[in-house]
């Protein structure tokens, strides 16, 4: 690893205070399984908060409420972007990608076939107008844009420490550099607020704690970032909040230190005595996973 | 038996020590041998109506069957061989591709390439039968330029369209409508020189694409196809059974040729094959120039990533509906656009639209390697040139047969076509170890 930590800063302008992200009463149901049952929490921009909690808490399905996979049946999501507060409850995917919310997948999700550079490049041609019809003619503005979405796409592979890998296939690259390349990939986007769902699963401690060093420079830039993760040592070292779900409901919230403490936490990962051998229902939120 | 030689039992124990043969060398035996006895009945005599297996009886006699079923056995010998020596061959093959990337290295090496194959393309048609020339171009350069078109669709964006023709069909009808009072029942109020129906044709095919697409691209794989497959059925039918419309199954008759009359050049497509070639070469060729940048581009590679992982896509800001529209869009007008040349060869009726002209363009796509641009010519100039050839060497009524089988050895030995585009034959190769799917067609919804 050696561009974590590279000096040279983006634009980042000293984030104006105040809420980024607002989620009030979500509730979303499955037929008659409430996969999250009246979620309510409030994120300050620019910071690290944690969404931990057992399988099946409905950590995911929260995470695709807020990128417009699911539709929650009640409440409201509120985003406050770039162009003021927005409400996404009920857009596409594709919309809210744009507002400035981006994300990575839990189980790795990117273009296999294509190589990393063409990754990134996806990501970050969204932003751009250039059509099919000047791409066809060779028109200067498409050349322009081509350019531009290499040198934005090679920034961001650098910043991951990928460089040296822009032209290997994705599915080539080794666990560890996938995950990275698909957080350079959500970097793409220009977003404002970056959802992680579980950046660390199945990587080994180097690659973990390159991860985490990774995840703390993007806060620095500005970028608030929502985590999903198992991975306590990793949640307490980087988050400044901590959201606990259990059976889609919010049980606890406050620092790592508070929510450590808390014994309904505590319940929740050990389980009270007299069922302790209870099998957690279903996951139904991460059902497709 | 002298006392060099080798006893059978031992000859018998050395051949085991070279080759145990497997269960599937067994499969394989049964499959020669089935397969010789079906060439015997291909190949020989025709059953007539009312005895229908007269025919196999007389190509199955004692004789022939026996020189069948030992060419079968020869075919297993070979192909046993083949998997002793198939991996000794593998060093030689990889030479081989290593030694043509070398070659096309240097700068000018690739130039050099694309202009002795239009050399070829220019010179080669001069050579041949006036029959050979029109099948040049109503099988050939039109069914490249289709290729062309639906590879957009298929290859760039895999969307699987079953009903491709009907773009075609609506750039043909176009055309008559717009150029002739005769041709048609249905006609415009003025006429207008073919040339400038292109454009309108291009934008009908195009609407066309829209308008099928808008409500149907939401579905996915199968279900696309099918709806395809109804929307070419549908425009087809209109064509034959349209009789105030189309003329029905009489088809069109009288379109003017092409003719260009800008100031000093003057210039009139008329009977003969080879001005059309021309035209329709010089016309592919922009076509796959424009595609080819298309593909490089920051479309292609949406393209690319909505064919690879449409959620993950989506999640990153790609609107995949609006692309998926533009590809079909895209494709539809290239057919569109070909229906205009195909109307200006003065006549054409309803049978060029049918289900099978759409499964022959999908064939050319997938036989000349999906997503490859030089792929999809080739393809087109392979399968037709082959059944061309059939046409001639073999009774008109199997000619199919052996394109099937042709196609069928050809997508078991190597189905990503005869020049895969290197994306392509990535997703192949990755779909073998389970990551992705090979078909690029959209996989059911998984939920992220």
């Amino acid at each position: 690893m050696t561009s974590l930590t590279k000096p040279e800063a983006d634009p980042a302008p000293a984030a104006p205070k105040g809420p980024v992200l607002e989620v009030s009463g979500v509730t979303l149901r499955f037929g008659g399984l409430t996969s999250l049952d009246n979620v309510s929490m409030t994120m300050e921009r620019g910071t690290v908060l944690a969404v931990i909690g057992p399988n099946g808490a409905g950590k995911t399905s929260l995470f695709n409420c807020l990128t417009g996979t699911y539709r929650p049946q009640e409440g409201s999501v509120t985003f406050h972007g770039e162009k003021g507060a927005a409400s996404i409850l009920g857009m596409k995917p594709h919309r809210i990608a744009r507002l400035g919310i981006s994300r990575t997948f839990q189980n790795i999700r990117l273009f296999p076939a294509l190589t990393a550079l063409e990754n990134v490049q996806v990501a970050v041609e969204t932003l751009q107008h250039s059509g099919p019809i000047s791409a066809m003619l060779g028109l200067p503005r498409s050349r322009r844009d081509d350019k531009a979405s290499v040198a934005a796409a090679v920034d961001l592979l650098e910043r991951v420490g990928l460089a040296h890998r822009a032209n290997v296939v994705a599915a080539g690259l080794p666990y560890g550099e996938q995950r990275r390349l698909e957080i350079a990939r959500a970097m793409g986007t220009r977003p404002q607020l970056l959802l992680l769902d579980e950046p660390a699963a199945g990587t080994n401690p180097t690659e973990k704690r390159e991860l985490s060093a990774l995840i703390r420079r993007i806060g620095v830039f500005g970028v608030s970032v929502l985590l999903i993760e198992h991975d306590m040592p990793l949640v307490m070292g980087l988050a400044e909040h901590v959201v606990v779900l259990n059976f889609g409901k919010v049980i606890a919230r406050g620092t790592p230190e508070q929510v450590q403490q808390d014994p309904a936490v505590i319940e929740a990962y050990l389980g009270s005595d007299d069922e302790a051998d209870t099998p957690l229902p279903a996951p139904s939120g991460e059902a497709g996973e | 038996m002298s006392t060099t030689s080798v006893s059978p039992p031992q000859a018998g124990q050395r051949l085991r020590e070279v080759w145990r043969p497997t269960k599937a060398d067994r499969g394989r035996f049964i499959a020669c041998v089935l397969l010789a006895l079906v060439i015997a009945i291909v190949t020989g005599k025709d059953g007539s109506g009312d005895q229908p297996l007269q025919g196999i009886k007389e190509s199955l006699h004692l004789e022939r069957a026996l020189f069948f079923v030992l060419g079968g056995i020869a075919l297993w010998v070979l192909l046993v061989l083949g998997r002793v020596v198939g991996p000794l061959m593998r060093a030689p093959r990889m030479q081989l591709s290593a030694a043509t990337n070398r070659a096309l290295e240097p700068r000018w090496a690739r130039p050099l390439l694309y202009l002795v194959l239009l050399g070829v393309a220019i010179w080669y048609p001069r050579t041949i039968s006036t029959a050979g020339q029109q099948s040049l171009v109503n099988d050939v350069a039109i069914y490249a330029l289709l290729g062309l078109g639906l590879n957009v669709v298929v290859g760039f964006a895999g969307l699987l369209d079953l009903g491709y023709i009907a773009f075609y069909a609506i750039g043909a009808y176009t055309t008559s409508y717009f150029t002739s009072k005769t041709a048609i029942p249905w006609h415009a109020p003025f006429i207008w020189n073919p040339f400038f129906i292109f454009p309108i044709a291009l934008i009908a095919a195009a609407l066309a694409g829209v308008i099928l697409g808008g409500p149907t691209l939401r579905l996915r794989g199968d279900y696309l196809a099918i709806v395809t497959l109804g929307f070419g059925e549908i425009v087809q039918l209109l064509a034959k059974n349209a009789q105030g419309i189309t003329n029905g199954a009489r088809g069109s008759f009288g379109t003017p040729p092409l003719s260009i009359h800008l100031g000093p050049i003057k210039y009139k497509w008329g009977l003969s094959s080879l001005p059309y070639y021309y035209l329709l070469l010089g016309i592919i060729i922009l076509v796959m120039i424009a595609f080819s940048a298309l593909n490089r581009s920051r479309t292609g590679r949406a393209l690319a990533a909505i064919r690879e992982d449409e959620v993950a896509a989506e999640a990153m800001g790609v609107p995949t509906l609006r692309y998926k529209l533009m590809a079909f869009a895209i494709g539809a007008s290239v057919s569109g656009f070909a229906g205009v040349i195909f109307a200006t060869e003065q006549f054409f009726d309803p049978s060029s639209f049918s289900f099978q002209a759409s499964i022959l363009v999908l064939t050319v796509v997938i036989f000349g390697g999906m997503g490859s641009i030089f792929g999809v010519v080739l393809g087109a100039v392979v399968l037709q040139g082959l059944l061309y050839n059939l046409k001639d060497t073999v009774p008109a009524n199997d000619r199919y047969i052996y394109f099937g089988a042709v196609i069928m050895l050809m997508m078991v030995f190597r189905p990503q076509g005869l020049l895969p585009s290197r994306r392509r034959s990535r997703e192949l190769a990755l779909s073998e170890v389970g990551i992705g799917h090979a078909d690029g067609m959209g996989s059911p919804t998984d939920a992220p």
